[in-house]
Protein backbone atom coordinates (compact mmCIF):
# COMPACT_ATOMS: atom_id res chain seq x y z
CA UNK A 1 0.00 0.00 0.00
CA UNK A 2 1.57 3.29 -1.10
CA UNK A 3 1.14 6.63 0.83
CA UNK A 4 1.59 10.15 -0.86
CA UNK A 5 2.49 11.39 2.15
CA UNK A 6 3.98 14.92 3.86
CA UNK A 7 5.01 14.38 7.23
CA UNK A 8 3.81 18.07 8.22
CA UNK A 9 -0.13 17.59 7.04
CA UNK A 10 -2.81 16.12 9.67
CA UNK A 11 -4.74 14.08 7.17
CA UNK A 12 -1.98 12.26 5.95
CA UNK A 13 -1.01 11.46 9.75
CA UNK A 14 -4.78 9.98 10.01
CA UNK A 15 -4.12 7.22 7.08
CA UNK A 16 0.00 7.08 8.94
CA UNK A 17 -1.68 6.25 12.36
CA UNK A 18 -4.12 4.31 11.83
CA UNK A 19 -1.80 1.82 9.67
CA UNK A 20 0.50 2.18 12.67
CA UNK A 21 -2.49 0.87 15.19
CA UNK A 22 -4.07 -1.35 12.78
CA UNK A 23 -0.21 -2.71 11.77
CA UNK A 24 -0.04 -2.21 8.61
CA UNK A 25 3.04 -1.32 7.03
CA UNK A 26 2.75 1.52 4.89
CA UNK A 27 4.80 2.60 1.42
CA UNK A 28 5.73 6.26 1.70
CA UNK A 29 5.96 8.36 -1.04
CA UNK A 30 7.19 12.06 0.19
CA UNK A 31 5.16 14.89 -1.62
CA UNK A 32 6.93 17.90 -1.23
CA UNK A 33 3.94 19.98 -0.34
CA UNK A 34 5.80 22.53 1.02
CA UNK A 35 7.22 24.42 -0.30
CA UNK A 36 7.31 22.91 -3.72
CA UNK A 37 3.96 22.71 -4.30
CA UNK A 38 4.06 19.28 -5.89
CA UNK A 39 0.77 18.03 -4.87
CA UNK A 40 -0.47 20.42 -7.49
CA UNK A 41 2.56 19.18 -10.45
CA UNK A 42 1.09 17.21 -13.66
CA UNK A 43 1.97 13.52 -11.53
CA UNK A 44 -0.43 14.14 -8.45
CA UNK A 45 -2.86 16.06 -10.36
CA UNK A 46 -3.05 13.35 -12.86
CA UNK A 47 -3.96 10.88 -9.71
CA UNK A 48 -5.88 13.43 -7.77
CA UNK A 49 -7.53 15.93 -10.30
CA UNK A 50 -8.65 17.79 -6.07
CA UNK A 51 -5.03 18.51 -5.61
CA UNK A 52 -5.11 17.05 -2.30
CA UNK A 53 -3.30 14.74 -0.31
CA UNK A 54 -2.66 11.90 0.86
CA UNK A 55 -3.81 9.45 -1.59
CA UNK A 56 -3.60 5.90 -1.16
CA UNK A 57 -2.86 3.79 -3.52
CA UNK A 58 -3.39 -0.33 -3.44
CA UNK A 59 -3.39 -2.16 -6.84
CA UNK A 60 -6.12 -0.65 -8.52
CA UNK A 61 -7.71 1.11 -5.75
CA UNK A 62 -6.73 4.85 -5.56
CA UNK A 63 -8.50 6.73 -2.56
CA UNK A 64 -8.24 10.62 -2.13
CA UNK A 65 -10.31 11.50 0.94
CA UNK A 66 -9.04 10.39 4.36
CA UNK A 67 -11.85 8.82 6.20
CA UNK A 68 -12.24 6.13 3.02
CA UNK A 69 -8.25 5.29 3.88
CA UNK A 70 -9.21 4.93 7.60
CA UNK A 71 -11.98 2.79 6.55
CA UNK A 72 -9.75 0.85 4.14
CA UNK A 73 -7.25 0.28 5.98
CA UNK A 74 -9.03 -0.88 9.27
CA UNK A 75 -11.28 -3.19 6.45
CA UNK A 76 -8.16 -4.66 5.49
CA UNK A 77 -6.43 -5.36 9.18
CA UNK A 78 -8.32 -4.33 12.08
CA UNK A 79 -12.34 -4.24 11.44
CA UNK A 80 -12.55 -4.03 14.82
CA UNK A 81 -11.85 -0.35 14.15
CA UNK A 82 -14.63 -0.02 12.10
CA UNK A 83 -17.31 0.64 15.43
CA UNK A 84 -20.29 -1.19 13.59
CA UNK A 85 -21.95 -3.28 16.58
CA UNK A 86 -24.75 -1.11 17.05
CA UNK A 87 -27.19 0.45 14.92
CA UNK A 88 -26.01 3.46 17.18
CA UNK A 89 -22.36 3.43 17.00
CA UNK A 90 -22.01 2.81 13.21
CA UNK A 91 -24.32 5.85 13.12
CA UNK A 92 -22.35 7.92 15.39
CA UNK A 93 -18.50 6.35 13.51
CA UNK A 94 -20.71 8.08 10.05
CA UNK A 95 -21.51 11.21 11.76
CA UNK A 96 -17.73 11.86 13.16
CA UNK A 97 -15.76 11.16 10.00
CA UNK A 98 -18.31 13.68 8.30
CA UNK A 99 -17.85 15.99 10.99
CA UNK A 100 -14.21 15.35 10.66
CA UNK A 101 -14.14 17.64 7.39
CA UNK A 102 -15.44 20.63 9.61
CA UNK A 103 -12.17 20.65 11.35
CA UNK A 104 -9.77 20.25 8.69
CA UNK A 105 -12.10 23.54 6.82
CA UNK A 106 -11.69 25.31 9.99
CA UNK A 107 -8.48 24.29 12.62
CA UNK A 108 -6.59 23.01 9.26
CA UNK A 109 -6.79 26.08 7.49
CA UNK A 110 -5.97 28.03 10.47
CA UNK A 111 -3.21 25.98 10.96
CA UNK A 112 -2.02 26.29 7.43
CA UNK A 113 -2.59 30.25 7.48
CA UNK A 114 -0.35 30.64 10.74
CA UNK A 115 2.25 27.98 9.87
CA UNK A 116 2.77 27.76 6.43
CA UNK A 117 1.57 31.29 5.16
CA UNK A 118 -1.30 30.20 3.69
CA UNK A 119 -4.13 33.05 2.55
CA UNK A 120 -7.53 33.22 3.92
CA UNK A 121 -9.45 35.30 6.72
CA UNK A 122 -8.05 33.87 10.27
CA UNK A 123 -10.82 35.12 12.40
CA UNK A 124 -13.42 33.07 10.54
CA UNK A 125 -11.27 29.94 10.77
CA UNK A 126 -10.33 30.23 14.33
CA UNK A 127 -14.01 30.89 15.01
CA UNK A 128 -15.62 28.40 12.99
CA UNK A 129 -12.65 25.86 14.75
CA UNK A 130 -14.05 26.77 17.99
CA UNK A 131 -17.36 26.37 17.64
CA UNK A 132 -16.19 22.51 15.97
CA UNK A 133 -14.18 22.03 19.68
CA UNK A 134 -17.33 22.81 21.61
CA UNK A 135 -19.18 20.84 19.59
CA UNK A 136 -16.82 17.82 20.14
CA UNK A 137 -16.38 18.39 23.76
CA UNK A 138 -19.68 18.29 23.95
CA UNK A 139 -20.55 15.33 22.40
CA UNK A 140 -17.35 13.50 24.21
CA UNK A 141 -19.47 14.67 27.78
CA UNK A 142 -22.48 12.98 26.05
CA UNK A 143 -20.40 9.60 26.02
CA UNK A 144 -18.64 10.15 28.90
CA UNK A 145 -22.02 10.71 30.72
CA UNK A 146 -23.13 7.03 29.44
CA UNK A 147 -19.53 5.78 30.38
CA UNK A 148 -17.60 5.45 27.24
CA UNK A 149 -14.57 7.27 26.40
CA UNK A 150 -14.21 7.49 22.67
CA UNK A 151 -16.29 8.80 20.22
CA UNK A 152 -18.52 6.34 19.03
CA UNK A 153 -18.54 3.71 21.71
CA UNK A 154 -16.41 2.52 24.73
CA UNK A 155 -13.53 1.76 22.57
CA UNK A 156 -11.42 4.15 19.35
CA UNK A 157 -13.28 3.57 16.13
CA UNK A 158 -11.87 5.30 12.83
CA UNK A 159 -14.17 8.50 13.71
CA UNK A 160 -11.31 8.99 16.62
CA UNK A 161 -8.68 8.80 14.19
CA UNK A 162 -10.64 10.87 11.67
CA UNK A 163 -11.08 13.95 14.66
CA UNK A 164 -7.98 13.47 17.08
CA UNK A 165 -5.14 15.02 14.29
CA UNK A 166 -6.61 18.40 13.22
CA UNK A 167 -8.16 19.03 16.81
CA UNK A 168 -4.46 17.85 18.89
CA UNK A 169 -2.47 20.44 16.57
CA UNK A 170 -5.49 23.00 17.61
CA UNK A 171 -2.71 25.16 18.92
CA UNK A 172 -0.57 25.33 16.06
CA UNK A 173 -3.00 27.40 14.16
CA UNK A 174 -3.85 30.14 17.48
CA UNK A 175 -6.61 27.82 18.90
CA UNK A 176 -6.21 26.87 22.67
CA UNK A 177 -7.54 23.43 24.27
CA UNK A 178 -7.51 24.90 27.66
CA UNK A 179 -11.25 25.11 27.82
CA UNK A 180 -11.63 21.85 26.86
CA UNK A 181 -11.34 19.25 29.73
CA UNK A 182 -12.78 16.07 28.27
CA UNK A 183 -11.33 16.68 24.49
CA UNK A 184 -7.73 16.63 26.62
CA UNK A 185 -8.68 13.47 28.07
CA UNK A 186 -9.32 11.95 25.04
CA UNK A 187 -6.26 13.57 23.15
CA UNK A 188 -4.31 11.35 26.03
CA UNK A 189 -6.43 8.16 25.66
CA UNK A 190 -5.42 8.27 22.05
CA UNK A 191 -2.13 8.54 21.94
CA UNK A 192 -1.55 5.85 25.04
CA UNK A 193 -3.14 3.43 22.74
CA UNK A 194 -0.85 0.50 21.60
CA UNK A 195 1.02 1.47 18.77
CA UNK A 196 0.58 4.80 18.66
CA UNK A 197 2.94 6.97 16.62
CA UNK A 198 3.31 10.78 16.40
CA UNK A 199 3.55 13.25 14.31
CA UNK A 200 5.71 16.79 14.69
CA UNK A 201 3.56 18.91 16.77
CA UNK A 202 1.90 16.25 18.19
CA UNK A 203 4.19 14.55 20.96
CA UNK A 204 3.94 11.33 22.72
CA UNK A 205 3.17 10.45 26.20
CA UNK A 206 6.58 10.78 28.53
CA UNK A 207 7.42 7.31 29.16
CA UNK A 208 9.15 8.76 32.72
CA UNK A 209 5.76 9.92 34.02
CA UNK A 210 3.56 6.21 34.13
CA UNK A 211 -0.40 7.02 35.12
CA UNK A 212 -0.96 6.44 38.53
CA UNK A 213 -2.59 2.77 39.44
CA UNK A 214 -5.77 3.68 41.49
CA UNK A 215 -4.98 1.23 44.40
CA UNK A 216 -1.52 1.16 44.66
CA UNK A 217 0.76 3.37 46.64
CA UNK B 1 19.38 52.87 20.71
CA UNK B 2 18.90 49.27 20.83
CA UNK B 3 16.27 49.17 18.07
CA UNK B 4 18.44 51.27 15.42
CA UNK B 5 21.38 48.60 15.98
CA UNK B 6 19.30 45.61 14.39
CA UNK B 7 17.61 48.00 11.74
CA UNK B 8 21.34 48.01 10.04
CA UNK B 9 21.48 43.94 9.71
CA UNK B 10 20.05 41.84 6.66
CA UNK B 11 17.07 39.55 6.95
CA UNK B 12 15.78 36.91 4.82
CA UNK B 13 12.72 37.95 3.10
CA UNK B 14 11.85 35.11 0.79
CA UNK B 15 12.99 32.27 -1.27
CA UNK B 16 15.00 33.08 -4.26
CA UNK B 17 13.94 30.42 -6.16
CA UNK B 18 10.20 31.88 -6.05
CA UNK B 19 10.95 35.08 -6.83
CA UNK B 20 8.43 36.61 -9.20
CA UNK B 21 7.54 39.94 -10.98
CA UNK B 22 4.39 39.56 -8.92
CA UNK B 23 6.36 39.97 -5.71
CA UNK B 24 5.33 38.82 -2.48
CA UNK B 25 4.20 40.72 0.35
CA UNK B 26 5.63 40.39 4.02
CA UNK B 27 6.57 42.31 7.35
CA UNK B 28 10.03 43.09 8.05
CA UNK B 29 10.47 44.86 11.75
CA UNK B 30 6.61 45.90 11.53
CA UNK B 31 7.22 47.61 8.37
CA UNK B 32 5.31 46.27 5.63
CA UNK B 33 7.43 45.15 2.81
CA UNK B 34 7.22 43.96 -1.16
CA UNK B 35 9.58 41.58 -2.07
CA UNK B 36 9.61 40.82 -6.25
CA UNK B 37 11.87 40.56 -9.17
CA UNK B 38 12.69 43.81 -10.91
CA UNK B 39 12.41 44.39 -14.60
CA UNK B 40 15.96 44.04 -14.92
CA UNK B 41 15.69 40.67 -13.43
CA UNK B 42 17.02 41.34 -10.01
CA UNK B 43 15.59 41.03 -6.56
CA UNK B 44 13.63 43.78 -5.45
CA UNK B 45 12.47 45.19 -2.01
CA UNK B 46 10.54 48.19 -1.37
CA UNK B 47 9.57 49.14 2.10
CA UNK B 48 6.65 51.05 3.47
CA UNK B 49 7.16 54.40 1.94
CA UNK B 50 8.16 53.33 -1.13
CA UNK B 51 11.76 53.33 -1.02
CA UNK B 52 13.79 50.78 -2.24
CA UNK B 53 15.95 48.64 0.51
CA UNK B 54 19.14 47.13 0.57
CA UNK B 55 19.35 43.65 -1.35
CA UNK B 56 21.12 40.82 -2.02
CA UNK B 57 20.54 37.39 -2.59
CA UNK B 58 22.71 34.23 -1.19
CA UNK B 59 22.26 30.88 0.17
CA UNK B 60 18.12 30.44 -1.30
CA UNK B 61 16.99 33.25 -0.06
CA UNK B 62 16.93 36.99 -1.10
CA UNK B 63 18.14 39.15 2.16
CA UNK B 64 16.91 43.26 3.10
CA UNK B 65 17.26 45.36 5.92
CA UNK B 66 15.14 48.11 6.89
CA UNK B 67 18.17 50.60 7.70
CA UNK B 68 21.56 50.91 5.97
CA UNK B 69 24.04 47.21 6.46
CA UNK B 70 27.72 48.69 7.25
CA UNK B 71 29.12 45.57 6.03
CA UNK B 72 27.89 42.70 3.34
CA UNK B 73 25.86 39.60 4.13
CA UNK B 74 28.35 37.28 6.58
CA UNK B 75 30.31 34.49 4.35
CA UNK B 76 29.61 30.85 4.56
CA UNK B 77 32.32 29.94 2.54
CA UNK B 78 31.32 25.94 2.73
CA UNK B 79 28.24 26.99 0.48
CA UNK B 80 30.21 27.83 -2.64
CA UNK B 81 32.35 24.22 -2.34
CA UNK B 82 31.51 21.99 -5.14
CA UNK B 83 29.31 18.62 -4.30
CA UNK B 84 27.07 20.06 -1.33
CA UNK B 85 23.46 19.69 -2.01
CA UNK B 86 21.47 22.97 -1.20
CA UNK B 87 18.13 22.34 0.40
CA UNK B 88 15.69 25.26 0.40
CA UNK B 89 13.42 24.05 3.60
CA UNK B 90 10.80 26.74 3.12
CA UNK B 91 9.16 29.28 5.67
CA UNK B 92 7.70 28.43 8.85
CA UNK B 93 5.83 31.27 10.79
CA UNK B 94 6.10 30.59 14.39
CA UNK B 95 4.18 33.24 16.99
CA UNK B 96 7.54 33.70 19.03
CA UNK B 97 10.84 36.53 19.15
CA UNK B 98 13.32 35.80 16.29
CA UNK B 99 15.85 35.75 18.93
CA UNK B 100 13.98 33.02 21.21
CA UNK B 101 13.71 31.21 17.84
CA UNK B 102 18.01 31.45 17.61
CA UNK B 103 18.52 30.76 21.18
CA UNK B 104 16.39 27.30 20.98
CA UNK B 105 18.39 26.29 17.60
CA UNK B 106 21.17 27.23 19.85
CA UNK B 107 20.78 24.63 22.37
CA UNK B 108 21.41 20.75 22.53
CA UNK B 109 19.99 20.17 25.81
CA UNK B 110 16.10 19.41 24.87
CA UNK B 111 17.17 17.00 21.98
CA UNK B 112 16.08 14.02 23.90
CA UNK B 113 12.81 15.38 24.96
CA UNK B 114 11.73 17.18 22.02
CA UNK B 115 13.17 15.46 19.52
CA UNK B 116 13.07 11.75 20.60
CA UNK B 117 14.64 9.09 18.68
CA UNK B 118 15.87 11.22 16.20
CA UNK B 119 18.29 14.20 17.40
CA UNK B 120 18.72 12.55 21.17
CA UNK B 121 17.09 9.70 23.52
CA UNK B 122 16.94 9.19 27.10
CA UNK B 123 18.85 7.94 28.97
CA UNK B 124 21.80 9.51 26.99
CA UNK B 125 20.46 13.25 28.07
CA UNK B 126 23.86 14.50 28.98
CA UNK B 127 25.82 17.82 27.46
CA UNK B 128 29.07 17.10 27.47
CA UNK B 129 31.51 19.95 28.21
CA UNK B 130 31.99 22.62 24.96
CA UNK B 131 33.64 26.00 23.84
CA UNK B 132 32.08 28.98 23.70
CA UNK B 133 33.98 32.19 22.83
CA UNK B 134 33.05 35.56 21.36
CA UNK B 135 35.40 36.15 18.87
CA UNK B 136 36.44 39.02 18.62
CA UNK B 137 37.70 39.54 15.08
CA UNK B 138 34.53 38.08 12.92
CA UNK B 139 32.41 39.60 15.65
CA UNK B 140 30.36 36.28 16.03
CA UNK B 141 29.78 33.75 18.93
CA UNK B 142 31.13 30.57 18.15
CA UNK B 143 30.21 27.16 20.40
CA UNK B 144 33.11 24.11 19.55
CA UNK B 145 33.44 20.61 20.68
CA UNK B 146 30.11 19.78 20.91
CA UNK B 147 28.88 16.64 21.35
CA UNK B 148 25.81 14.12 21.76
CA UNK B 149 24.61 10.92 20.83
CA UNK B 150 22.07 10.98 18.62
CA UNK B 151 20.06 7.96 17.52
CA UNK B 152 19.39 9.11 13.97
CA UNK B 153 20.98 12.51 13.32
CA UNK B 154 20.96 13.14 9.54
CA UNK B 155 18.53 11.67 7.17
CA UNK B 156 21.87 9.65 5.67
CA UNK B 157 22.58 8.12 9.22
CA UNK B 158 22.14 4.55 9.80
CA UNK B 159 21.41 4.18 13.71
CA UNK B 160 22.79 6.25 16.54
CA UNK B 161 26.18 7.84 16.81
CA UNK B 162 28.20 10.68 18.48
CA UNK B 163 27.97 13.78 16.77
CA UNK B 164 30.22 16.35 16.83
CA UNK B 165 28.40 20.30 16.04
CA UNK B 166 29.68 23.53 16.13
CA UNK B 167 27.33 26.58 16.25
CA UNK B 168 28.17 30.15 15.04
CA UNK B 169 26.04 33.17 15.48
CA UNK B 170 27.05 35.46 12.53
CA UNK B 171 24.09 37.99 12.68
CA UNK B 172 21.89 38.68 15.63
CA UNK B 173 18.67 36.59 14.00
CA UNK B 174 20.89 33.92 12.34
CA UNK B 175 22.84 30.94 12.86
CA UNK B 176 24.77 28.12 11.45
CA UNK B 177 25.42 24.75 12.67
CA UNK B 178 28.13 22.71 11.65
CA UNK B 179 27.84 19.16 12.01
CA UNK B 180 29.20 15.41 12.01
CA UNK B 181 28.53 14.57 8.01
CA UNK B 182 28.13 10.37 8.04
CA UNK B 183 28.74 10.06 4.65
CA UNK B 184 31.66 12.31 4.43
CA UNK B 185 34.05 12.40 7.67
CA UNK B 186 36.27 15.13 7.81
CA UNK B 187 34.04 17.09 6.44
CA UNK B 188 30.38 19.32 8.23
CA UNK B 189 27.34 19.55 6.44
CA UNK B 190 26.01 23.25 6.89
CA UNK B 191 22.69 23.50 8.21
CA UNK B 192 21.57 27.05 9.41
CA UNK B 193 18.44 29.19 10.79
CA UNK B 194 17.77 31.96 9.26
CA UNK B 195 15.28 34.25 10.35
CA UNK B 196 13.02 36.71 9.62
CA UNK B 197 11.69 39.06 12.18
CA UNK B 198 7.78 39.99 12.03
CA UNK B 199 7.64 41.89 15.01
CA UNK B 200 9.25 41.71 18.66
CA UNK B 201 6.74 38.37 19.00
CA UNK B 202 6.46 36.86 15.47
CA UNK B 203 8.92 35.60 13.16
CA UNK B 204 9.28 33.97 9.92
CA UNK B 205 12.10 30.91 9.52
CA UNK B 206 13.82 29.82 6.93
CA UNK B 207 16.28 26.88 7.36
CA UNK B 208 18.42 26.08 4.68
CA UNK B 209 21.03 23.33 4.39
CA UNK B 210 24.45 22.83 2.72
CA UNK B 211 25.04 18.89 2.65
CA UNK B 212 26.91 16.20 1.23
CA UNK B 213 24.61 13.65 0.81
CA UNK B 214 23.73 12.01 -2.86
CA UNK B 215 21.55 9.50 -1.81
CA UNK B 216 18.80 11.11 -0.09
CA UNK B 217 16.13 12.68 -2.31
CA UNK B 218 15.31 16.37 -2.20
CA UNK B 219 11.83 15.61 -0.24
CA UNK B 220 13.12 13.53 2.19
CA UNK B 221 15.58 16.21 3.16
CA UNK B 222 13.07 18.93 3.26
CA UNK B 223 11.09 16.73 5.58
CA UNK B 224 13.80 15.52 7.91
CA UNK B 225 14.65 19.25 8.74
CA UNK B 226 10.96 20.83 9.05
CA UNK B 227 10.05 17.81 10.93
CA UNK B 228 12.47 18.72 13.27
CA UNK B 229 11.56 22.69 13.16
CA UNK B 230 7.86 22.18 14.02
CA UNK B 231 8.31 19.84 16.97
CA UNK B 232 10.23 22.55 17.74
CA UNK B 233 7.61 25.27 16.95
CA UNK B 234 4.96 24.65 19.82
CA UNK B 235 7.48 24.83 22.78
CA UNK B 236 8.66 28.21 21.62
CA UNK B 237 5.09 29.28 20.84
CA UNK B 238 4.40 28.65 24.80
CA UNK B 239 8.31 30.12 26.21
CA UNK B 240 7.80 32.37 29.36
CA UNK B 241 8.63 35.75 29.00
CA UNK B 242 7.88 35.66 25.42
CA UNK B 243 10.39 38.29 24.97
CA UNK B 244 14.33 36.83 24.97
CA UNK B 245 15.11 38.09 28.76
CA UNK B 246 19.01 39.92 28.56
CA UNK B 247 18.74 40.24 32.74
CA UNK B 248 20.67 38.08 34.07
CA UNK B 249 18.41 38.38 37.14
CA UNK B 250 16.14 36.76 35.50
CA UNK B 251 17.22 33.11 35.01
CA UNK B 252 19.97 30.76 36.26
CA UNK B 253 21.82 29.15 33.37
CA UNK B 254 23.28 25.47 33.84
CA UNK B 255 27.01 24.49 32.13
CA UNK B 256 24.72 23.54 28.97
CA UNK B 257 23.45 26.75 28.43
CA UNK B 258 26.93 28.17 28.11
CA UNK B 259 26.24 29.13 24.57
CA UNK B 260 23.08 30.65 25.22
CA UNK B 261 24.73 33.16 27.68
CA UNK B 262 27.18 34.00 24.89
CA UNK B 263 24.45 34.55 22.53
CA UNK B 264 22.80 36.93 25.21
CA UNK B 265 25.93 38.77 26.37
CA UNK B 266 26.76 39.46 22.41
CA UNK B 267 23.17 40.61 22.21
CA UNK B 268 23.34 42.81 24.97
CA UNK B 269 26.81 44.21 24.01
CA UNK B 270 25.65 45.39 20.54
CA UNK B 271 22.49 46.44 21.75
CA UNK B 272 20.29 44.02 19.70
CA UNK B 273 17.22 44.14 21.02
CA UNK B 274 14.75 43.77 19.49
CA UNK B 275 12.82 41.15 20.54
CA UNK B 276 14.42 41.27 23.81
CA UNK B 277 13.49 41.95 27.57
CA UNK B 278 15.78 44.28 28.83
CA UNK B 279 14.61 44.36 32.41
CA UNK B 280 13.05 41.57 34.35
CA UNK B 281 9.67 42.06 34.99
Amino acid sequence: MKLYDYVLSPSCYKARLMAALAGVKLDIRPVDFHPGAEHRGPELMALNPAGSIPILEDGDLVLTESSAMLVYLAAKAAPQWLGNDTAGEAARVQQWLSFSHRLTASLGAARLHEMLLRPGNIDVFQGQGTTALRELEAGLVEQHIRGQRFLASDRPSVADIACFPYVALAPDGGVSLDPYPLIRLWSRAIRGLDGFIEMPGIHRLHELSPEPVPGEA
Amino acid sequence: MSRNAMIDEWYPVGLASQLDAQGRKTTLMGEPIEVRLGDDGNAMVTGGNGRALPVCVRYGHVWSSPGEPHRALFAIPEADQPGRRLVDVGVVRVRCSPLRAVENFLDIAHFPFVHTDILGAEPHTEVQNYKVEIREDEDEVWATQVKFYQPQAARSAEGGITTEYMYRVPAPTCSILYKTCPPRPGEWDVITLFVQPLAEDLCDVWPWMALFDDETPMTDLIHFQQTIFVQDRSILENQIPGLLPLDPGMEIPTRADLTSVAYRRWLKRHGYTYGAQLVAQ
